[in-house]
């Protein structure tokens, strides 16, 4: 992948300006169409989902009392994974994008609302829908893109740290609310410029912690102690259905923005952005999920990632009405609607971020045949002197771009 | 009865201590929910929770107007007669706050009491509690306030002027106070049909109660000042309390302030009479982080709460002070009297959000 503007086949170039701002004109009136309808029905649907939750996670929380007993450990662990995720999901990211603030219930709104995760609610809000939205897949603005710790793009330079990209990513996967919460604060980009004394910084630092605190002593002391002799099988269910949680999410905000084929933009290429040109890049640099309503719901219908990244304010119970629609305009403007069922997803995901932490090419290059003498190259690539890398860097993406 | 009914502690204070201290170390359990939110769920009118009601019932009065019987959360207490509640419904998913008379009678044994709702045109409010409400509903309440009630002393002549809806709070009063004797009702409504309580009342003064007077307007016309002072000549040695539309009450008040008897008369308004409007401007919620255009028509309330943002409101007429946020730069202009208020920045000066318009570009710590 390399960003759209370099693309030899830029499939946005058959697209006039006047293409683009009718593009822009039909989704502000699909969007109006929602708002004007919201109504009882949507009030009822997000109040069930939240009630549903609760009842989930008291009667798996219940359960989990008698953890000690492996089918109440199975069953426990697996009703507080789902309540994780429709907390978190359905729930948690969706109140927080403000979709419910309409409703003007106290309970249910973007300003009082706190989620079981790592990152408060303030700051995730701020991060999420402030940076990533607006920023959605431009190079260098959208810390989502790689969060920062990857290579997410062909023309970032290669380094042999890559190489452990997937371990990384998979580790990131499993601790996803802490890896959410320290990009939330910045963290990486703070330490890097030596800022960690920033008063602001300090402040919101120990929110986190002060969070995490919370979380960590419900879900590891509280509820373990609780169950009395069962402590440690509680324990364990606990952290389970976190790092299920953890890599259920992960998975799927894999699949919204990194799968092969998503594009991606370069910095100046948003100056003096139209409204249209922002309602293209969302739809070009969004992937879907294809699936059954279960599947839509647990993943917070982010699975209409293309629809959450054109409305994120409409509430989520309204994407899959208006993915036809949507779907409809990508077809008559010839552009490309992104999607695939989950497994498909999260491997052309995974396979990214494999071929990325190698050097341009070489994944490509290799085959059965020459995989030894590959490895050899990758081997001398990484500890060779900086001529010979580069040399050997050179060769195998010329030899990517010759077949 | 006396009008005013001892307030009840509504929890022993220890026993309350304690529960708080048991909540407050449930949350560990229950973070980043409170326990509220999972107790919510069985049991939305205990003692402790959010002020709630059950709707129970929606009885027909006439073509366009029902009284609501509401089931109060353990926590209420009770009202004196002629006072209203705040009541939260969601209408098509929005939740939207109302001030209403109390209608009903104290001594009830069933724990309710009801207010009685006349649907007005395009109230989305009044429609929805009139047309659509289902028993079984459960609203948002406030505690019941407002001083439109006896006093401890009561009169021994009372006058009360009344049109519309504007009949609500007269009748929690009559119903009440049995031991008012002379009592005057002079009630305005288009037909004899459109009369609230009508049977009720008629039947008051059947039994000698009161004398009623009905205008019906639609045959006869508004009663204008001059006209009610001859139909109760007596007027100067009452005790007046009048309900009804802005412009009615403004005649009534100008009439008493002219016959230098101001203090003998009580008035209660459902809406702020709205005087001038100005310019309108920018209104940036600096904590929220919202802006938004607002004109010089809209209470800034309004404006906000159409635009997403959660306000703090209470009786929306510029009495309760509940909506005040503090004016950290900019103007606004009170709807009531035209009156413009101005914070340099930095400033807090405290306004009433319910009746006060943008009059320029205006920031709100809120």
């Amino acid at each position: 992948m390399t960003v759209l503007q370099k693309k030899s086949d830029n499939p946005i170039e058959h697209l006039t300006p006047e293409d683009i701002e009718l593009i822009g004109k039909e989704l502000d009136e699909i969007r109006q169409g929602v708002m004007d309808s919201r109504g009882e029905s949507d009030a009822r649907y997000i109040r069930k989902v939240i009630d549903v939750h609760r009842k989930i996670e008291l009667g798996s929380r219940a359960v989990l009392l008698a953890s000690g007993f492996p089918p109440a450990w199975i069953a426990g662990t697996i009703g507080l994974s789902i309540a994780k995720i429709l907390e978190n999901m359905e729930i948690g990211h969706n109140i927080l994008h403000g979709q419910w603030d309409w409703m003007r219930d106290p309970k249910i709104h973007s300003t009082t609302w706190e989620w079981d995760m790592a990152s408060p609610a303030e700051q995730w809000k701020h991060s999420h829908n402030e940076l990533h939205h607006t920023y959605t897949n431009v190079i260098g603005k959208d810390n989502d893109l790689g969060y920062g710790i990857m290579r997410v793009d062909e023309d970032q330079p290669w380094i042999p740290m890559y190489l452990g990209q997937p371990l990384w990513s998979f580790i990131n996967a499993c601790f996803f609310e802490y890896g959410i919460a320290a990009y939330d604060l910045e963290l990486g980009a703070v330490i890097a410029k030596k800022q960690t004394g920033d008063p602001e910084f300090r402040r919101r630092a120990k929110q986190v912690l002060v969070k995490i605190g919370r979380q960590v002593r419900k879900d590891y002391l509280i509820h373990p102690l609780l169950s009395g002799p069962n402590f440690v099988a509680t324990l364990a269910a606990n952290f389970t259905a976190n790092i299920v949680r953890n890599l259920w999410s992960n998975s799927v905000i894999l699949c919204g923005h990194f799968p092969e084929g998503v594009e991606t933009f370069e910095k100046k290429s948003i100056d003096g952005e139209t409204r249209g040109e922002w309602y293209l890049r969302q739809m070009l640099g969004s992937a879907n999920i294809s699936g059954s309503k279960a599947m839509h719901i647990l993943t917070g219908n982010l699975s209409h990632q293309i629809e959450h990244h054109l409305f994120p304010d409409l509430p989520s119970n309204r994407y899959a009405e208006i993915a036809p629609k949507i779907r409809d305009l990508f077809d008559r403007y010839g552009l490309n609607y992104h999607t695939a069922p989950l497994p498909q997803q999260v491997g052309s995901a995974w396979h990214k971020i494999i071929r990325l932490s190698l050097p341009n090419g070489w994944l490509q290059n290799t085959t059965a045949r020459n995989l030894p003498s590959q490895v050899a190259k990758l081997w001398k690539m990484t500890t060779g002197a900086p001529k010979v890398r580069r040399a050997l860097i050179r060769e195998q993406a010329a030899m990517a771009a010759a077949a | 009865m006396t009008a005013t009914v001892p307030r009840p502690t509504a929890a022993k204070p220890a026993l309350r201590v304690l529960r708080d201290r048991v909540l407050r170390v449930a949350e560990l359990v229950t973070t980043p929910l409170l326990p509220a939110d999972y107790l919510d769920l069985i049991d939305p009118l205990r003692s402790g929770a959010a002020l709630r009601g059950r709707i129970e019932a929606v009885l027909p009065e006439t073509r366009d107007a029902a009284t609501v019987v509401i089931r109060p959360g353990a926590d209420w207490q009770p009202h004196r007669p002629g006072q209203y509640v705040r009541i939260g419904i969601d209408v098509d998913g929005v939740r939207m706050w109302r001030a209403y008379s109390i209608t009903s009678d104290l001594g009830r044994t069933d724990g309710c009491f009801t207010v009685t709702v006349k649907a007005i045109p395009g109230g989305k409010v009044s429609n929805h509690l009139v047309r659509s409400t289902r028993p079984g509903t459960i609203v948002q309440l406030d505690q019941a306030t407002g001083d439109f009630c006896l006093p401890e002393q009561r009169p021994d002549k009372a006058l009360f002027v009344t049109a519309g809806s504007g009949i609500t709070p007269v009748m929690g009063i009559l119903r009440n106070h049995p031991e008012l004797t002379d009592v005057v009702l002079v009630h305005s409504a288009p037909t004899p049909d459109d009369v609230v309580f009508g049977a009720e009342l008629r039947q008051l003064a059947a039994d000698g109660r009161i004398r009623l007077v009905e205008q019906h307007t639609d045959t006869a016309g508004m009663l204008d000042a001059a006209a009610l002072a001859a139909l109760v000549p007596d007027l100067a040695e009452r005790a007046t309390w009048a309900c009804g539309p802005v412009g009615m009450l403004e005649a009534l008040e100008e009439h008493w302030a002219a016959a230098g008897i101001a203090d003998r008369l009580y008035t209660e308004r459902f809406r702020p009479k709205v005087l001038v409007t100005g310019e309108g401007g920018t209104v940036t919620f600096t904590k929220n982080g919202t802006s938004l255009e607002a004109d010089g028509a809209t209470p800034i309330l309004d404006a906000a709460e159409e635009a997403g943002v959660l306000m703090p409101s209470g009786c929306r007429m510029g009495i309760c002070y509940g909506c005040v946020l503090p004016l950290r730069e900019g103007a606004v202009r009170d709807l009531r009297t035209g009156e413009v208020t101005t914070a340099a920045p930095g400033d807090g000066v405290l306004v009433q959000t319910c009746i006060s318009a943008a009059a320029g570009a205006c920031d709100i710590d809120h």
